[in-house]
C-alpha cells in the first residue's frame, strides 16, 4: 500500500454475493496535477507566448521562402561533403556497433552472474549515452584536429552506447538452453556466447545497427557545425553568408540521400526480421 | 540417427552466393568509407589536450555547480528541462493530426504518402536551421529553443504514432458498433484507450531524447544549457564544462530512470 492509497483510501464495494472488493483510487488526478504544474512552470520559465507566435509566425517562412527554389548550380560542390557525411556515419556506425559487442555481453545478467560487473558496465554505457554527441564531436576535434575523423569518432561513440543498451536487453531475452548446454560440455563463456547467443541476436542486432545508421546520417550533418567534417561544414558556412538558396539545395540533397538510405535499409531490415 | 542428422546438415539451405555478395558489398563500402578519414593533422599534443579535458571534467567547478543564480548550473538545467518538456508537449500535439493523416489504414494511399514525405522532410532539416528560423520569430532565448525542440520532435513522434495507429485493433470498433455506440462513444471507449498509453509512452521517450539533445540549441543561442557549455569548451575552460556536463549527465540519468518506470507502468496498463 503506497502513501497515495493511505491518503485517499480505496473505495470498498460490496458485490451481490456479499463479498467486498476494494477499488483503488485512480492516480490520474495526481498525474494531471503534476503535469499541469510542470506545464505552467515551463511556460513561465521559457516565456512561451501564443500571441507572439501567432503574430510573428510569418517570419518563420522568410528563410524558408528564400530556400525555394534551391540553387541547382551549387550541387557540384555538395557531392564531396555529402559523401563525407555518409562515409563518416557508415564507418562510425560499424566501429561503434562492433566494439560494443563484448561490453553488451558483460552487461547482460544472464551471461555474467557477477552483479558488480553488470552494474558497472551498464553505468558506463548510460554515462556515455547521456554525453551529447555534439560535445563528443567537439572534444574529438580538439584531440584529432578538424576533419572527418572527429565526426567518425563522435558517431562511433554514440552508436556504441545506443546499440549497447539495445543489445544487452536483447541478449537477456534469448533462450539460454543452448548456452547452458555448451557450458556444460566445457565450452568457455566467450565460446558459448559466440556459438549460442550470437546467432540468436544477430538478426535484430543487424536490424538495429541499420536503424542507427539511418539516424546517424541525419545526425552527421549537424556535426560539421563544430568542425567535424561533412555537410554541416558547408551548411554552417552558407548560413553564415545568408545564401539560403544554397542552404535549400544542401537540405534537398540531404533529404534525397536520407530517403534513399532509409528505403534500402528498411528493405534490408524487413528481410532480416 | 547420426546419418539422418548429417543428411539434414548436408541439405541445409545454402545461399552462399547471396551471402558472399553481401559480404563483398559491405567490405567494399567499408573500404570506400575509410577513404574519408582525414584530419588536419593529428595535433601533436592531442594526448595532452585529452588529459586536460579529462582532468577538467573530473574536477568540475563546484562553485558553478551549486550557484542558484541565473548563471548557475541548477537554473540552466531547470531551463533546459522546461524547454524539453514544453517542446515535447507542443511537438506531440502537432504530431497527432499529422499521424492520423499519414496512417495508411485510415486515409487513402496518396494522402498517406504525402503525409509521410512531409514528416520525413521535417525530420531531415537539422535542428540549428530551425533554431535560426525561430529566432527570427521570437528573438534569441528559451522560447525559440522550445519551438525548435517541438519541430524536431515531430518527425520521430509522428512516425511512432503512425505505427501505433496502424496497429489499432479494429474488431473492438466493430463490436462497439454492434452494441450501438455513437461515433464519439467509439472514439472514447474504442480508440483512445488503445492509443493513449502508446502516445504517452512515445512522448516520454522523446522527452528523454530532447533533454539530451538540448545542447544543440546552444549553437544558435536558443536557450538552455547548450550555449554556456559550448562557450566553456571553446574557450578551454574545462572545469566549467565539466561542471555543466556532470549536471547534465546526472539529470539525464535521473529523468531516464523515472521515465523508464512510467513507461513500464504504461505498457502494463
Amino acid at each position: 500500500m503506497s502513501i497515495y492509497d493511505k491518503v485517499f483510501p480505496p473505495k470498498t464495494i460490496t458485490i451481490a454475493n456479499g463479498k467486498t472488493v476494494q477499488q483503488y483510487r485512480s492516480r490520474k488526478p495526481l498525474a494531471a496535477i503534476v503535469f499541469l504544474a510542470l506545464t505552467i512552470l515551463s511556460v513561465k520559465i521559457t516565456g512561451f507566448d501564443m500571441a507572439v507566435l501567432v503574430k510573428r509566425i510569418r517570419e518563420f517562412f522568410v528563410i524558408l521562402d528564400q530556400m525555394i527554389p534551391p540553387k541547382w548550380t551549387y550541387m557540384p560542390q555538395i557531392w564531396k561533403p555529402l559523401f563525407d557525411t555518409i562515409k563518416m556515419s557508415l564507418l562510425g556506425s560499424v566501429i561503434g556497433s562492433v566494439l560494443v559487442v563484448p561490453f553488451a555481453m558483460l552487461a547482460s545478467t544472464n551471461v555474467i552472474h557477477n552483479r558488480f560487473i553488470v552494474v558497472a558496465t551498464r553505468l558506463l554505457l548510460s554515462i556515455i549515452r547521456t554525453l551529447p554527441t555534439l560535445v563528443t564531436a567537439l572534444i574529438a576535434t580538439y584531440i584529432f584536429g578538424l576533419g572527418t575523423l572527429a565526426g567518425t569518432t563522435a558517431i562511433a561513440v554514440f552508436t556504441f552506447a545506443y546499440i549497447g543498451k539495445i543489445l544487452y536487453e536483447e541478449i537477456e531475452t534469448v533462450d539460454m538452453g543452448a548456452f547452458e548446454a555448451m557450458e556444460a560440455m566445457g565450452a568457455t563463456k566467450v565460446r558459448a556466447f559466440i556459438s549460442a547467443i550470437v546467432p540468436q541476436v544477430m538478426p535484430s542486432y543487424l536490424s538495429n545497427c541499420l536503424f542507427c545508421f539511418e539516424g546517424n546520417v541525419r545526425y552527421a550533418s549537424i556535426l560539421g557545425y563544430v568542425g567535424a567534417g561533412g555537410l554541416g561544414l558547408i551548411l554552417n558556412e552558407k548560413i553564415g553568408w545568408r545564401e539560403y538558396s544554397s542552404v535549400g539545395m544542401i537540405l534537398l540533397a540531404l533529404f534525397v540521400t536520407v530517403f534513399i538510405i532509409e528505403t534500402i535499409s528498411r528493405a534490408a531490415r524487413k528481410r532480416l526480421v | 540417427m547420426n546419418e539422418r542428422i548429417e543428411k539434414a546438415y548436408a541439405s541445409r539451405p545454402k545461399n552462399w552466393v547471396f551471402e558472399l555478395a553481401i559480404a563483398v558489398v559491405v567490405i567494399a563500402l567499408l573500404i570506400w568509407s575509410g577513404t574519408a578519414v582525414e584530419t588536419s593533422g593529428m595535433t601533436q599534443n592531442g594526448g595532452k589536450i585529452a588529459m586536460n579535458i579529462l582532468s577538467g571534467i573530473f574536477h568540475p567547478d563546484t562553485k558553478l555547480l551549486f550557484t542558484l543564480t541565473n548563471q548557475g548550473v541548477p537554473y540552466l538545467l531547470l531551463e533546459t528541462i522546461c524547454i524539453a518538456f514544453l517542446g515535447t508537449l507542443v511537438g506531440a500535439v502537432i504530431s497527432i493530426p499529422l499521424a492520423f493523416l499519414s496512417a495508411s489504414n485510415l486515409t487513402p494511399k496518396p494522402v498517406a504518402f504525402v503525409g509521410r514525405m512531409i514528416i520525413m522532410a521535417v525530420r531531415t532539416v537539422p535542428a540549428f536551421v530551425y533554431g535560426l528560423m525561430f529566432i527570427r520569430v521570437t528573438g534569441p532565448g528559451a522560447f525559440a529553443g522550445l519551438l525548435t525542440m517541438s519541430l524536431c520532435s515531430v518527425g520521430m513522434v509522428s512516425k511512432m504514432y503512425i505505427e501505433s495507429i496502424e496497429d489499432l485493433d479494429t474488431r473492438i470498433l466493430e463490436s462497439l458498433d454492434a452494441a450501438g455506440c455513437t461515433t464519439w462513444q467509439k472514439i472514447r471507449y474504442g480508440i483512445l484507450p488503445q492509443l493513449m498509453p502508446n502516445f504517452a509512452s512515445t512522448a516520454i521517450y522523446r522527452f528523454d531524447i530532447n533533454l539530451r539533445d538540448a545542447t544543440v540549441l546552444g549553437l544558435v543561442g536558443a536557450g538552455g544549457i547548450g550555449a554556456p557549455l559550448i562557450f566553456a569548451m571553446n574557450s578551454y575552460r574545462w572545469s566549467e564544462a565539466g561542471a555543466i556536463l556532470v549536471g547534465l549527465v546526472i539529470l539525464v540519468l535521473i529523468v531516464e530512470w523515472i521515465s523508464t518506470k512510467i513507461r513500464v507502468k504504461l505498457a502494463r496498463g
